[in-house]
C-alpha cells in the first residue's frame, strides 16, 4: 500500500501519459463537448441555407458534405465518447474498483480519438471535398461516386473502432472483474448495468462496421465487386452490412443514457428506482432485439414481403421493453418528494420527448406507412428526438448531476434551469416541425425546397440556432463552476442520492478504492 | 450498501496494480496515425493519383508502421516483466484473460460479416440477378442472359457483352475465371492445396495443445519442441497460401477482378491468412519467450496460453473456409 497514493503529474504530462481514469474521463468529456460544438457548427450552417427556399449560402455539393460530416461527428466524435467519458468516471466509482481494469489500454482508446478526428475534418480540404455521401455512407454513392478523401473517412472510421473496441473490452473486465466484494450483479447501479451491456453491443458490431468500410475500400481501390452488380455483388448488401451495425448502433447510443437517467429520477423523487430487475432484464432484451431489426430502415429497397413483415413485427417488439423502462421512471416519479433541479428537469425532459421520439420510431416500424416516410424529413425529426432529446439531454443532465462530486464545486442553478428551458423550446421548436414537413413530403439531405414549406423550416432554423446558442450557456456555466463555484461540503451533494460514488469525499480524490469497500 | 475505504484488503482482493503513468499509448496513437495517413495516401496515390508522380507517402506509411510495432514491442515487454516482477495480482491476470476472450470475440464478428455477404450473395444475390423471384424480375431487362451458378463463372457484366453492353449499374471492368479453386479432377487429388492446408492447420491445433501439456507438466523440451513445430506448421500453411494465390492469378484467371466470386474467396482467405501471420508471429514470441528467456511456468503463462486460443480460433475460422468457401 502507500507507494500507489501519489498525486497527479504536473502539466501536460498529466493528460497525455494519463492511466487514471479519472483524469481520462475528463478528457473524453472535454473532447466530446469540443465535437459537440463542431458538428453543432456544421448543423447550424445547414439550418441557414434552410431558413429559406433556394439556393443562399453554400453550394449544394458542400451542403451534402455539411450534413454528412455533422452526422458523423455528433454520432463518433460527440455522444459515442461523452458517454465512455462519464463511463470512465463512474464505472470504478459506482462498483469499489481502483480504476479500469486495463489503464494504459484505456489511454490509448482516448488518445486515438482527437488525430482520428483530425484527419476526418482535414478531408474538408482535400481535392474533391470530404465525403458527402451521409453519414450512412450508402455505396455506390460512397464506393464509385466517391471523392478521393473517402479513403482518409475509411480509415477513420477503422481507427474509431479500434478505440472503441479497446474501450469496451475495458468497461467488460473492469465490470466483470473489479466489483468490490459483496457488490452483486443485481446490486449494481442501473448505470453500470447499461454500460456492461453497451460495451457488449459494441464489442460485436464495431467489426460489422469495419468490415462494411473494408469491402468498400476493397471495390474502390482493388476492384473487387462486393457492392457492383455489374460482377455479381449487390449495393443493397452494404445496407444490410451497415444497418447491422447501425441499429445495434443506435442502441449504444442510448442504453447509457437510459442508465444515467435511472440515477437521476431516484434521486430526486427521493424514492428507490421502480422495477431494478425489470430494468435490467428490458436492457438486456432491447439488445438481443436490436440485433434483428436492422432492416426496418430498408424497407423501400424492394425486400421480399416476408423480410418486410419479419422486420417489421420485430421492430414493433422493441417497443415493449422499451415501453416497460418508461413505466418505470414514470413510476420512480409517482408520489415521490419531487425537487427540480436542473439534472432532474433534464431527466424529465428527456423522458417526455424520449417516448415522443419512440413513438414516430413505432410509426416508422410499419412497412406500408414506412414508405411514406422513409427519407422524409419525418425520419429527421424521430432520430433528433432520440438522439439529442435522448442522449444528449441525459448526457446533459449527467453532467449537472455529477460536475459537484468531480470537481467539489456547486454550478449556478438558476443559469442551469435557464439553460434547460431554453434548451427544451429550442429544441421543440427545431425538431417538432420537421414531423410536419416530413409527412407533407419533404425530403431529408437537400439544400433547397418547395416553398410551401418555408414557414416551418424558418421556424426551424431559428430553433436550432436557439438550442445551439444556449450551448454557450452550459459551457460558461460548466466553466464558472470548476473556477469559481461554491465549495460543496457534502460528501452525498444531493439530499436522495444513492450509493458508492457518494461515499467519497468532495471533489473526488484522484485515486478512490484503492482498497475496495464492502457492500451490504 | 454505504461503506468507507478500509485498511485491511479483504481475502481475494489483492491490491490492483494501476501503472502511475505510461507514454506507450500516445507512442502507438503516433504510429497508428502516421501508417493510416501513409497508407490512404499510398492508396490513392494508386487509384486517383497522376501516373509516376514522386510522393512520400509510402515512406510515412513504413515510418509510421515501424513505429506501431516497436511500440507495441515495448509495450508487451513492459507488460511481461512487470509480470514477472510479480506485479500483477491474481485479479489482474483475470482481467487480462478476459481481455483477450473478448477481443477474440470480435475477431470472431469480423469474420462474421465476410461469412454473411458470402451466404446472402450465394443464395439471395446470384438467383435475383438471374432474375429469380420478385425481387429479381426487373433483371431480366438488365442482365439478359445471366445464369447463376456457384462458383460463379460468367459475371453479369460479361453476360451483357462488357461494360459498354449494359451501362447502367455496370462500372468497374470485372473478368471471369477459367478455372475456380474448388475441387477439381479426382485422380490429382494431391495438388489440391486447400487439402493439404486444412491437413497443416489441424495437425497445428494438435501441436500446440501437446505443447501446452509440456508446459503443465514442466516439460520444457518438449514445450520447446512442439511449440517450435507449431511454428514451422504455420509458416508451411502460409507459404502454401502464397503459392495458392500465385496459381489463382496465373493460372485459374482467378483475381480480386474476377466479379464476386473472386472477391469474396480474396477477402475470406486473404483476412484468415492475415490472422495466420499474426497467430504464428504470436507464437513465435511465445517460443523464443522460452527457448532464449526461460519465460512460463505450468501455473503462469498467459502469453503463451493467449496465443494458442488465438491460434484455435484461427483454426475454426479455417475449417469454416475450407467447407463453405471451397467445398460447398
Ligand atoms: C421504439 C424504438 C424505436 C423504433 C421502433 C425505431 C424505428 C425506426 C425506424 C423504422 C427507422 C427507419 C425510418 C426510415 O428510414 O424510413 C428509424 C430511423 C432512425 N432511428 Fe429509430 N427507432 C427507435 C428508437 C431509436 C433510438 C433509441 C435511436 C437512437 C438513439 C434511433 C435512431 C434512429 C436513427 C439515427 C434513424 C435514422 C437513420 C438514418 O437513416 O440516417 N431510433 N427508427
Ligand atoms: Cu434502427
Amino acid at each position: 500500500m502507500g507507494e500507489h497514493h501519489h498525486g497527479p503529474a504536473k502539466g501536460l504530462k498529466r493528460w497525455i501519459f494519463a492511466t487514471n481514469h479519472k483524469d481520462i474521463g475528463t478528457m473524453y468529456l472535454w473532447f466530446s463537448f469540443a465535437m459537440f460544438l463542431l458538428g453543432g457548427a456544421f448543423a447550424m450552417i445547414i439550418r441557414a441555407e434552410l431558413f429559406q427556399p433556394g439556393l443562399q449560402l453554400v453550394e449544394p455539393g458542400f451542403f451534402n458534405q455539411m450534413t454528412t460530416m455533422h452526422g458523423l461527428i455528433m454520432v463518433f466524435g460527440a455522444i459515442m465518447p461523452s458517454f465512455v467519458g462519464l463511463a470512465n468516471w463512474m464505472i470504478p466509482m459506482m462498483i469499489g474498483a481502483p480504476d479500469m481494469a486495463l489503464p494504459r489500454m484505456n489511454n490509448l482508446s482516448f488518445w486515438i480519438l482527437p488525430p482520428t478526428f483530425l484527419l476526418l475534418a482535414s478531408t474538408l480540404f482535400m481535392e474533391g471535398g470530404a465525403p458527402a455521401f451521409g453519414w450512412t455512407f450508402y455505396a455506390p454513392l460512397s464506393t464509385t461516386y466517391a471523392p478521393p478523401s473517402v479513403t482518409f473517412f475509411i480509415f477513420a472510421v477503422h481507427l474509431l473502432g479500434l478505440s472503441s473496441i479497446m474501450g469496451s473490452i475495458n468497461i467488460v473486465a473492469t465490470v466483470w472483474n473489479l466489483r468490490a466484494p459483496g457488490m452483486t450483479w443485481m446490486k449494481m447501479p442501473l448505470f453500470v448495468w447499461t454500460w456492461f451491456i453497451t460495451a457488449y453491443l459494441l464489442i460485436a458490431v464495431m467489426p460489422v462496421l469495419a468490415g462494411a468500410v473494408t469491402m468498400m475500400l476493397m471495390d474502390i481501390h482493388f476492384g473487387t465487386s462486393f457492392f457492383s452488380a455489374a460482377g455479381g455483388g449487390d449495393p443493397v448488401l452494404f445496407q444490410h452490412v451497415f444497418w447491422f451495425f447501425g441499429h445495434p448502433e443506435v442502441y449504444i447510443i442510448i442504453l447509457p443514457a437510459f442508465g444515467v437517467v435511472s440515477q437521476i429520477i431516484p434521486t430526486f423523487a427521493r424514492k428507490p428506482l421502480f422495477g431494478y430487475d425489470s430494468m435490467v432484464y428490458a436492457t438486456a432484451s432491447i439488445a438481443f432485439l436490436s440485433f434483428i431489426v436492422w432492416a426496418h430502415h430498408m424497407y423501400t429497397v424492394g425486400m421480399p414481403i416476408a423480410g418486410e413483415l419479419f422486420f417489421m413485427y420485430a421492430t414493433l417488439l422493441i417497443a415493449v421493453p422499451t415501453g416497460v423502462k418508461v413505466f418505470n421512471w414514470i413510476t420512480t416519479m409517482w408520489r415521490g418528494a419531487m425537487t427540480f433541479e436542473t439534472p432532474m428537469l433534464f431527466c424529465i425532459g428527456f423522458v417526455v420527448l424520449f417516448t415522443l421520439g419512440g413513438f414516430t420510431g413505432v410509426m416508422l416500424s410499419m412497412a406500408p406507412s414506412d414508405f411514406q416516410y422513409h427519407d422524409s424529413y419525418f425520419v429527421v425529426a424521430h432520430f433528433h428526438y432520440v438522439m439529442v432529446a435522448g442522449a444528449v439531454f441525459s448526457m446533459t443532465g449527467a453532467v449537472y448531476y455529477w460536475l459537484p462530486k468531480w470537481c467539489g464545486r456547486m454550478y449556478s442553478e438558476p443559469m442551469g434551469k435557464i439553460h434547460f428551458w431554453i434548451s427544451f423550446v429550442g429544441f421543440n421548436l427545431a425538431f417538432f416541425p420537421q414531423h410536419f414537413v416530413g409527412l407533407a413530403g419533404m425530403p431529408r439531405r437537400i439544400p433547397d425546397y418547395a416553398s410551401q414549406f418555408a414557414d416551418f423550416n424558418m421556424l426551424s432554423s431559428v430553433g436550432a440556432f436557439i438550442y445551439g446558442g444556449s450551448q454557450i450557456l452550459f459551457l460558461y456555466n460548466v466553466i464558472s463552476t470548476i473556477v469559481a463555484g461554491k465549495p460543496v461540503s457534502d460528501d452525498k451533494v444531493w439530499e436522495g442520492a444513492e450509493g458508492l460514488e457518494w461515499t467519497v469525499a468532495t471533489p473526488a480524490p484522484f485515486h478512490t478504492f484503492a482498497v475496495p469497500p464492502r457492500v451490504k | 450498501m454505504a461503506t468507507q475505504q478500509g485498511s485491511a484488503v479483504p481475502a481475494g482482493h489483492e491490491e490492483y496494480y494501476v501503472p502511475e503513468s505510461s507514454g506507450m499509448a500516445i507512442s502507438a496513437t503516433i504510429g497508428l496515425l502516421l501508417s493510416i495517413y501513409g497508407a490512404a495516401s499510398v492508396l490513392n496515390d494508386m487509384t486517383f493519383g497522376e501516373p509516376g508522380a514522386e510522393t512520400n507517402s509510402w515512406t510515412i506509411f513504413i515510418c509510421g508502421l515501424f513505429w506501431f510495432v516497436a511500440t507495441l514491442f515495448m509495450w508487451f515487454r513492459t507488460a511481461i516483466r512487470e509480470n514477472r516482477a510479480g506485479m500483477n495480482s491474481a485479479q489482474l491476470k483475470k482481467s487480462y484473460v478476459l481481455g483477450m476472450f473478448w477481443f477474440i470475440f470480435s475477431e470472431v464478428m469480423f469474420f462474421f460479416v465476410f461469412f454473411s455477404v458470402l451466404f446472402y450473395v450465394r443464395v439471395l444475390v446470384g438467383p435475383w440477378l438471374a432474375g429469380e423471384g420478385e425481387a429479381g424480375a426487373m433483371n431480366h431487362l438488365l442482365w439478359p442472359g445471366f445464369e447463376f451458378d456457384w462458383p460463379t463463372m460468367q459475371t453479369p457484366q460479361e453476360a451483357v457483352g462488357g461494360a459498354a453492353g449494359q451501362p447502367i449499374a455496370n462500372h468497374g471492368e470485372f473478368f471471369s475465371p477459367h478455372t475456380s479453386m474448388a475441387f477439381g479432377e479426382v485422380e490429382h487429388w494431391w495438388h489440391w492445396l486447400p487439402m493439404w492446408n486444412t491437413v497443416i492447420l489441424l495437425s497445428s491445433s494438435v501441436t500446440v495443445h501437446i505443447a501446452h501439456l509440456g508446459l503443465l507438466e514442466n516439460n520444457r523440451g518438449k514445450l520447446n519442441l512442439w511449440l517450435g513445430i507449431t511454428v514451422a506448421l504455420a509458416s508451411v500453411f502460409l507459404a502454401l497460401q502464397v503459392l495458392e494465390y500465385h496459381e489463382a492469378y496465373t493460372l485459374y484467371g482467378l483475381t480480386l477482378n474476377s466479379g464476386i466470386y473472386g472477391s469474396t474467396f480474396f477477402m475470406l482467405t486473404g483476412f484468415h491468412g492475415f490472422h495466420v501471420a499474426m497467430g504464428m508471429t504470436m507464437l513465435l514470441v511465445q517460443w523464443l519467450r522460452s527457448i532464449r528467456g526461460g519465460h512460463f511456468t505450468a501455473d503462469d503463462h498467459f502469453g503463451f496460453e493467449a496465443s494458442s486460443w488465438y491460434w484455435h480460433f484461427v483454426d475454426v475460422v479455417w475449417v469454416m473456409l475450407f467447407l463453405f468457401v471451397y467445398i460447398f
